[in-house]
């Protein structure tokens, strides 16, 4: 589960506000100290220049009367001044007058110059300020008064200042991570919990849960009211779409048995089909063959005949019934799917085929490694009424020409038994694979025209196409694709 | 003991006519009990019912069977008898219309020795018959005799 105090909007939205607080602190201390700093310059100058003048109107008499030792008592009263560090009173001619230094005696005292016609003059550096001033009595300047004076006032005042800005922005500093910390709860707390919430729907797949919306209706509240209604939705389709699964299923379900239970009828039914319709044909055939056995003295040719056609008749419904029966069985039974050689398939096959008239000169050339996936016994069945069918069809010439091979259809692979028989008529190639359909006459050509819709059959269920091409004895090829 | 008697189960009087016609006109001399129904062919084997006083022990030499029956089914009446010792080793040769894979799987499975489907074509019916005879009649060496 998610930790609210580690998680990352809190931490730089706190941040965020430290650090703005901190920068406009900065700022306005730098600002204010350097302010401060300025006019304190300005104040330390003054003040020394009250001094100065002081000293220098205490001192003219001193100098006008050439007295240096009372100049130098009105030096020695800078004592009292802890920053002064050297002064002295000069003649205007730049001579030193009398001189004061703090501490111990100094070096000399070189005077600055005066710039012209400026009356002080103080210089800022090497730690010190220096300030000269001229003494005018009565119209004329009769002294120079110089000063030296140290900064540590104001350094120790900077220092001081730096203090005091340092615990101030702590303390501020504090104060700020103690309010957005708490205020930053009111914005990412509720995105923390929208964050939470969506990890357990989307982890959970549980779509009933909703985000509880902050107090106040700001954006965040917008986000996770849009949120919930959207996982509102989510929750009702995903209901609908359950539903809508559960009564497909039931329809499958339904639908399933539905089948299986037609299915079971299908299966009676062919079964009644087997054994009750053949028992009466045999005995209509069966009679029939003893009526012209034991009465054939007392019928004529013509009763004969028809006793003949009677059992010719039933004959065929035989062959019918059991075509029909095996067509049935095939769209019930399951399809096994194999990988088999079909161009072995067909090479049995027509051995077999040939086998039932081994006289006949028929060339079978059959395409070598052709595989495919289907129902072994299906296809065989398959292969066994094309190739019958070829060789059939081929059985009024001479000789014939019956080939396997494999072809392309549209990018799918085919395959194709051709022959150079009877052909068809491509007028009618439609019903060629209809169920008892046939475009020969059965004195052409014995059989039901229950083979090619067998094909189709099989070759449908395993997903399949199947066409032929043909014309009047110029042969016909049957394409088939699986 | 044995007995050359053949037993023929079958309820449809036309194919009890034709199989009677097949096997004279093919020869096959020996006496054929015809029971309508599988009770009756029980009743036959063991010498009950309308057959008691028949000694249960002239057992014949083979029986053809047809399959759908009224009151006993062919499967039924196989069982039957194969579960009796008298009759257990006893050549049962079902003669049916009937294909149907499952038929033939629960004939072989209940002990019959053979499964002929009757042809329609009669001529076929007649040489079918012919074989049967020829091999169950006169080829087959019956299987011996127990407890007598």
């Amino acid at each position: 589960m998610l930790r609210v105090p580690d998680s990352s909007i809190s931490r730089r939205l706190t941040w965020m506000n430290m650090l703005v607080s901190g920068v406009a602190l900065l700022l306005s201390c730098a600002a204010f100290v350097a302010y401060d700093r300025v006019s304190f310059r300005q104040t330390m100058v003054q003040d020394l220049s009250i001094q100065a003048q002081m000293i220098g109107s205490t001192s003219v008499s001193a100098v006008l009367f050439d007295d240096p030792r009372a100049g130098e008592e009105t030096l020695a009263a800078l004592q009292a001044a802890p920053n002064v560090l050297a002064a002295g009173i000069y003649t205007p001619q730049r001579r030193l007058f009398a001189a004061y230094w703090r501490g111990a005696r100094g070096r000399d005292l070189p005077l600055p110059s005066l710039p012209l016609r400026q009356t002080q003059a103080h210089w800022f550096g090497d730690g010190e300020l220096a300030l000269v001033r001229s003494v005018i009595f009565e119209g004329k300047p009769v002294a120079l008064v110089y000063l030296r004076s140290d900064l540590s006032q104001m350094n120790a005042r900077s220092r001081r200042y730096a203090e005091i800005g340092a615990a101030v922005l702590l303390a501020s500093l504090s104060a700020a991570f103690l309010i957005s910390w708490s205020s930053q709860r009111a914005i990412s707390k509720p995105l923390v919990q929208l964050a939470q919430t969506a990890r357990i729907v989307s982890r959970d797949k549980n779509y009933s849960v909703r985000a509880t919306p902050p107090g106040n209706r700001d954006e965040i509240a917008l986000l996770v009211d849009s949120f919930n209604e959207m996982l509102a939705q989510i929750q009702s389709r995903d209901g609908a779409l359950r539903m809508a699964h559960d009564s497909l299923e039931l329809r499958v379900q339904q639908r399933t048995a539905e089948l299986t239970a037609s299915n079971n009828e299908l299966e009676a039914f062919s079964y009644s089909v087997s054994h009750d319709l053949r028992a009466p044909l045999r005995s209509i055939d069966g009679f029939s063959q003893a009526l012209l056995e034991d009465y054939s003295a007392k019928l004529d040719a013509g009763g004969q005949d028809h006793l003949r056609r009677v059992r010719a008749a039933t004959q065929r419904m035989s062959v019918l019934i059991d075509d029909l029966l095996n067509l049935s069985r095939l769209s019930r039974s399951a399809i096994r799917r194999e990988t088999l050689d079909l161009s072995a398939l067909a090479a049995a096959v027509a051995e077999d085929v040939r086998k039932s008239d081994p006289a006949r000169r028929v060339e079978f050339i059959i395409a070598k490694d052709l595989a495919a996936e289907g129902d072994p016994q299906l296809l065989r069945v398959v292969m066994e009424n094309l190739l019958g069918n070829a060789w059939k069809y081929t059985s009024s010439h001479p000789q014939a020409r019956i080939e396997f091979g494999a072809s392309q259809d549209n990018g799918r692979r085919a395959f194709f038994v051709r022959d150079d028989g009877a052909g068809f008529d491509p007028r009618y190639a439609g019903r060629l694979f209809g169920a008892f359909q046939r475009l020969h006459a059965a004195t052409e050509f014995p059989g039901t025209g229950i083979g090619l819709a067998t094909v189709q059959r099989i070759i449908h269920r395993h997903g399949g196409k199947v066409w032929a091409e043909g014309a009047v004895e110029k042969g016909a090829t049957f394409h088939f694709s699986l | 003991m044995a007995s050359n008697v053949i037993l023929l189960v079958e309820d449809n009087p036309d194919d009890e006519a034709l199989t009677l016609r097949a096997l004279s006109k093919n020869n096959i001399k020996n006496q054929v009990v015809v029971a309508r129904d599988g009770v009756e062919a029980l009743d036959y084997l063991f010498g009950t019912g309308a057959y008691s006083g028949r000694d249960a022990h002239l057992i014949p030499q083979v029986v053809l069977l047809d399959l759908k029956l009224p009151k006993l089914d062919g499967l039924e009446v196989l069982r039957r008898l194969r579960a009796d010792e008298r009759t257990k080793l006893l050549p049962v040769v079902i003669l049916t219309s009937s294909l149907e894979e499952q038929d033939r799987l629960r004939g072989y499975d209940l002990g019959a020795n053979s499964y002929v489907r009757k042809p329609v074509n009669f001529n076929q019916f007649m040489e079918a018959v012919l074989q049967l005879g020829l091999y169950w009649l006169i080829l087959n060496e019956r299987p011996p005799l127990q407890g007598v």
